[in-house]
């Protein structure tokens, strides 16, 4: 392997056992308050023993996250290209800005009149995204992107009742994320499927033969999860809308076409966003989220309460939306990934977060070309922000997409997402990004091509892959068998 | 700009291999009617410092300084956070992670959730617990659904002393179904009403929470007996997990599913989210739990490791079979709760949790013993309700100004309690605050 | 995977367009997933049953099969009640992977009309089938 091209390559590993495997009885790493208060007594029959905890120092404590954290490859270990989670750089500012004391001890139960300073920063950031997406309203509120999948879900459904229509079903193309038709089925319809056609996207004649009055409207990704732009969408969207139907946008995609695509203008009545993806805010290895909705205006009677409202120069909570959908969220959302992406939008402003997606569009493009000969391209056509390849090449020698995947992490790389779409077998979807650099992306190439030869000339090599991480290969067969869930 | 790597020379280049001559070319698959007919407009771009000075003073329109003595709790509580935990989960190798989808490089993400799993399951005496969801209000909701799967049942039987915003997010869950909620009532003594149970046929699960909204522990064992001879389920629901660093845990009590809140656990306020939503259960309903699970086993030299396993239930795989919607867990508050419950430890916990208890015990009673209606009997952990004079709006007004929030108005939320206020006390509060308190608002 | 000429199909069983195989033993019908479709899911780490005594027309889903990664229902390929459920495959489902037509069968059914069974392919004719898939 070319050291010029092998990164990141892990260093220190330190086996570290779990928290109850270590520690002694009686130590604590909590600083207790003084007990300035007498005890009072209490039933013993309602008393219980505590729980079973391990006794651990505040020394044990820091050395065991900081030695797990070493095994794991974040966004700033090294370049993450996993296609449809728009993994760019988390800026620090953010971080700076959700800690604020202000903001994180202020309690969301607090009088209103003594919050202005978050109502504001939530009533903001909405008509920012308003902006962004070309429609009417917004709410913060869904903490995740299946969150506000079904907030919209809901919204269909509270929509379509108030004209006295109950619809049982719901258009969902076959490159559609898994939580599009498990939202639907939450709210109780019935997704149908249709076909993408041969050039990946969306036929109007297709979405004719199958809308009715007994469909609530279709769900669609755009640009669609293959990274490509729906060319038929306003067609499609009039079809829908014809026969009384809703259109809902997945937003996952939003990198691609900020300050280009106007949401609204092409039939989207119903739009969720991804705040971790699009707008900068950490993943935190699985969450917390934030999946605002944004709507065309006569639908805004529908969004969730409390909606933030203002009061000439105040800022309020109300709840007084008889339409709405009801409460998602025991508040109002997770305020503290909110301030992350707000601070991420005022630090681009317009002109750099449409340059965000020309350079995430540029990215991609630039790998599609690179690679197409060294492996399958789904599609060989102009692609949005991320790419589609597949084992399809590799599969002579019996190598699959899951053995590229493999091999990568000993390249110092996280793999690009696999088997999804799964309309593409051995689906390899790549999305770098706007904030990888040039020489990042030209030695991704390089190792991929790297690899490619060796799924030729060695493929025992990425059959035995990873051998750099902490673990190789996981037996995932025996976890599901017989799981073990707890220690 | 700072997260913008390419240079103007880069951007040629790059253009060059793709075969455009400049970026509106790489958008011309785009049909001109999809595009916008404006420019953005919102404010920026922000320099780091405009942005610091922005924040700064948006962060000091909140008026709750630390100044202020809050005794608010209801679902969000003011507990000490050890300041080397946001130091550890603030590592951005756990910060920037995604999902642990491809577990070799992730096995630090997976560990802690594990430990998470683990200690959650043992804090309330269940065998497993899944890897969180958003929320309490919306573990509530998975938790009834899951129930009504299990049990192949429709009706649930819902206590009114739930936190009422967990019942609307549940009602919001159940609007397009047909399942049916039949409301608990309480009691005199701050407990939920368990007559109606026994003449419910059909039902799958009965829903209470310990503590309560009134901040009173209910009789769990009793309610358990009822709900099982019922052939239903009992999901018991809390929104203050330390509450049973002293209290029996609920499985030692015969609950089925326990959902909750976990934001006590190490978490900050920040306005209400992010929070840590708490989903456990019996064993036998591991193939029913929606949300992530993290499971153990080993590598190719047989070294231990973890997973992601059950995956078959999630929606990437079931899609509109699955068990819930849910795709993302809330895994970086996840690994903070265990953080948190691993600094405390067995000791900790309990030391912690009667310290909690002893302090609003003596707020308690030295408001009774100045003359304030304490309307519940029933045992208390950190929360109870007192019922100030009518007309106290306007002393709850002056005491703002004092820089004291006293408690948070039930009426709202129970019409029927006029004058009555929740009041929550944690660790945070010293005895002097808690004199200072009696005395300002019987005075 | 394995080439088509590589499958065991044994020819004393009859087989559904689901790739599962039903065999009588005089009273009732033993049905299980065939080699093709144990081969096709990989290693199985879950088989969902249904109860004894559970009823399901003809091409209805009785049940589902696990691997890490999938899940696939499982169809009746005749009608009929379930009089019985292999519960070894509860704690080795890799019984189905291991032995799909001995060992790993899942459930036996009464039937309601036995000549539903003729109407199942026989092993050249399934043969056909998957060489024309």
């Amino acid at each position: 392997m070319n050291d010029n091209i092998k990164q990141g390559a892990t260093g220190l590993i330190m086996d570290e056992p779990l928290l109850w495997e270590k520690g002694k009885k009686g130590r604590i790493g909590f600083s207790l308050p003084k007990a300035d208060v007498d005890a009072y007594p209490l039933d013993e029959g309602l008393v219980g023993h505590g729980p079973d905890f391990p006794d651990l120092s505040e020394v044990d404590v820091v050395r065991h996250y900081t030695r797990l954290s070493q095994w794991n490859f974040g966004v700033d270990t090294g370049m993450y290209p996993l296609g449809s989670c728009t993994m760019k750089y988390n800026p620090k500012t953010n971080e700076r800005q959700a800690s604020l004391p202000g903001f994180s001890n202020a309690h969301p139960l607090l009088p209103q009149e003594m919050a202005q300073g978050v109502l504001k920063m939530m009533y903001d950031l909405e008509r920012c995204l308003a902006d962004i997406t070309g429609l009417d309203a917004v709410t913060v509120q869904p903490t995740a992107g299946a969150h506000g999948e079904l907030c919209g879900m809901l919204i269909f459904d509270s929509y379509h009742k108030s004209r006295g229509e109950r619809r049982s079903k719901i258009i969902v193309p076959d490159t559609a994320h898994g939580t599009n038709p498990a939202s639907a089925a939450l709210c109780k319809m019935t997704p149908v499927a249709v076909k993408s056609n041969e050039n990946g996207i969306l036929d109007p004649e297709r979405i004719a033969a199958i809308m009715d009055e007994d469909t609530a409207g279709i769900m669609v990704t755009n640009p669609n999860t293959l990274g490509l732009f729906e060319g038929n969408i306003k067609a499609v969207a009039a079809i829908v809308h014809e026969k009384g139907g809703l259109v809902y946008g997945d937003g996952a995609n939003m990198n691609a076409v900020m300050g280009i695509v106007d949401m609204g203008r092409i039939g989207i009545d119903v739009l969720h966003l991804n705040l971790h993806k699009t707008f900068s805010t950490p993943h935190g290895g699985g969450g917390p989220g934030t999946g605002p909705v944004c709507v065309k205006k006569f639908l805004e009677p529908f969004l969730p309460i409390p909606r933030v409202v203002r009061q000439s120069e105040m800022f309020a909570l109300r709840e007084d939306f008889p339409q709405s959908i009801g409460r998602l969220h025991a508040f109002y959302g997770n305020v503290g990934v909110m301030l992350k992406a707000y601070s991420y939008i005022l630090s681009m402003g317009p002109e750099h977060l449409k340059k965000v997606s020309q350079l995430a569009v540029l990215n991609a493009n630039y790998i599609k070309e690179k690679l197409k000969n060294t492996f399958h391209l789904a599609y060989d056509r102009p692609c949005m922000h991320e790419c589609v390849f597949s084992d399809k090449i590799q599969q002579a020698n019996k190598i699959s997409t899951l053995d590229v995947a493999k091999r990568l992490m000993d390249y110092g790389f996280h793999p690009p997402t696999i088997y999804f779409p799964l309309v593409v077998n051995g689906a390899i979807m790549v999305e770098p990004t706007e904030t990888e650099c040039k020489e990042d992306i030209d030695r991704f190439i390089e190792a991929m091509k790297a690899i490619a030869k060796e799924a030729e000339q060695n493929p025992e090599l990425l059959r035995n892959a990873p051998t750099t991480p902490k673990v190789n290969r996981l037996d995932e067969t025996s976890a599901a068998r017989k799981p073990c869930l707890t220690g | 700009m700072r997260y913008l790597p390419h240079t103007a020379e880069e951007i040629n280049d790059m253009l060059g291999v793709v075969g455009v001559s400049s970026f509106d070319d790489l958008f011309k698959s785009i049909p001109e009617d999809c595009r916008r007919n404006n420019e953005l407009r919102f404010p920026g771009p922000m320099s780091e410092w405009e942005l610091n000075a922005h924040m700064d003073s948006l962060s000091s329109e909140i008026s709750a300084g630390p100044d202020f003595k809050t005794y608010l709790g209801a679902g969000s509580y003011e507990h000490y956070i050890p300041s080397f935990i946001p130091y550890l989960v603030g590592r951005s190798e756990f910060a920037t992670a995604y999902t642990p989808y491809q577990p070799e490089i992730s096995q630090g993400t997976l560990q802690a959730i594990y430990e998470y799993q683990t200690l959650i399951s043992r804090l309330l005496g269940m065998d497993i617990s899944n890897a969180s969801l958003y929320d309490g209000a919306m573990a509530l909701a998975e938790a009834m659904l899951m129930a009504i799967r299990v049990t192949r049942r429709k009706k649930i039987a819902v206590s009114n002393l739930i936190h009422p915003h967990y019942r609307r997010v549940l009602r919001t869950y159940f609007a397009p179904t047909d399942y049916e909620i039949i409301e608990l009532n309480g009691k005199g003594n701050g407990q939920t009403d368990l007559e109606a149970i026994d003449k419910i046929d059909d039902l799958a699960a009965v829903a209470v929470q310990s503590p309560n909204f009134f901040g009173c522990i209910e009789d769990l064992q009793g309610i358990a007996e009822k709900a099982h001879a019922q052939k239903a389920l009992l999901v018991t629901c809390f929104s203050e997990a330390l509450a049973y660093g002293l209290f029996k845990n609920p499985g030692s009590l015969g609950a089925d599913i326990v959902c909750g809140e976990g934001q006590s656990l190490g978490i900050s306020r920040s306005y209400g989210g992010p929070g840590l939503g708490i989903l456990a259960c019996k064993n036998k309903y591991m193939r029913n739990i929606p949300g992530r699970l993290v499971g153990q086993t080993k590598d190719l030299n047989g070294r231990r490791g973890f997973v992601l396993t059950l995956a078959t239930r999630e929606q990437h795989i079931r899609r509109e079979k699955a068990t819930s919607n849910i795709c993302s867990n809330n895994s970086l508050c996840a690994v903070t709760a265990a953080m948190y419950m691993a600094t405390l430890g067995n000791n900790g916990m309990q030391a912690l949790s009667r310290l909690n208890y002893n302090k609003t015990e003596y707020l308690k009673q030295s408001l009774k013993n100045a003359g304030v209606n304490i309307p519940f009997e029933s045992p208390t952990f950190n929360e109870f309700v007192v019922e100030f004079p009518s007309g106290f709006e306007k002393k709850y007004k002056d005491l703002l100004d004092r820089k004291i929030i006293a408690g948070l108005s039930l009426e709202p939320y129970y019409t029927k309690y006029k004058s009555h206020y929740l009041l929550t006390v944690t660790e945070t509060k010293t005895r002097k605050d808690l004199d200072a308190f009696v005395k300002e608002v019987v005075s | 995977m394995k080439e088509i000429n590589e499958l065991k199909l044994p020819e004393d069983v009859r087989y559904s367009k689901d790739h599962e195989w039903a065999k009588s033993n005089g009273e009732t019908i033993r049905i299980g997933v065939d080699d093709y479709a144990q081969d096709q899911l990989g290693d199985i780490v879950f088989v969902g049953m249904p109860e004894v005594g559970d009823k399901f027309g003809k091409d209805e889903v009785f049940g589902s099969v696990e691997s890490v990664k999938a899940v696939a229902d499982l169809f009746m390929p005749v009608g009929g009640e379930v009089a019985a459920i292999n519960t070894a495959l509860e704690d080795a489902p890799e019984l189905v992977n291991q032995s799909p037509y001995g060992v790993g069968w899942m459930i036996e059914i009464k039937v309601d009309n036995s000549s539903e069974l003729e109407e199942l392919m026989t092993k050249e004719a399934y043969l056909a089938v998957l060489q024309g898939e």
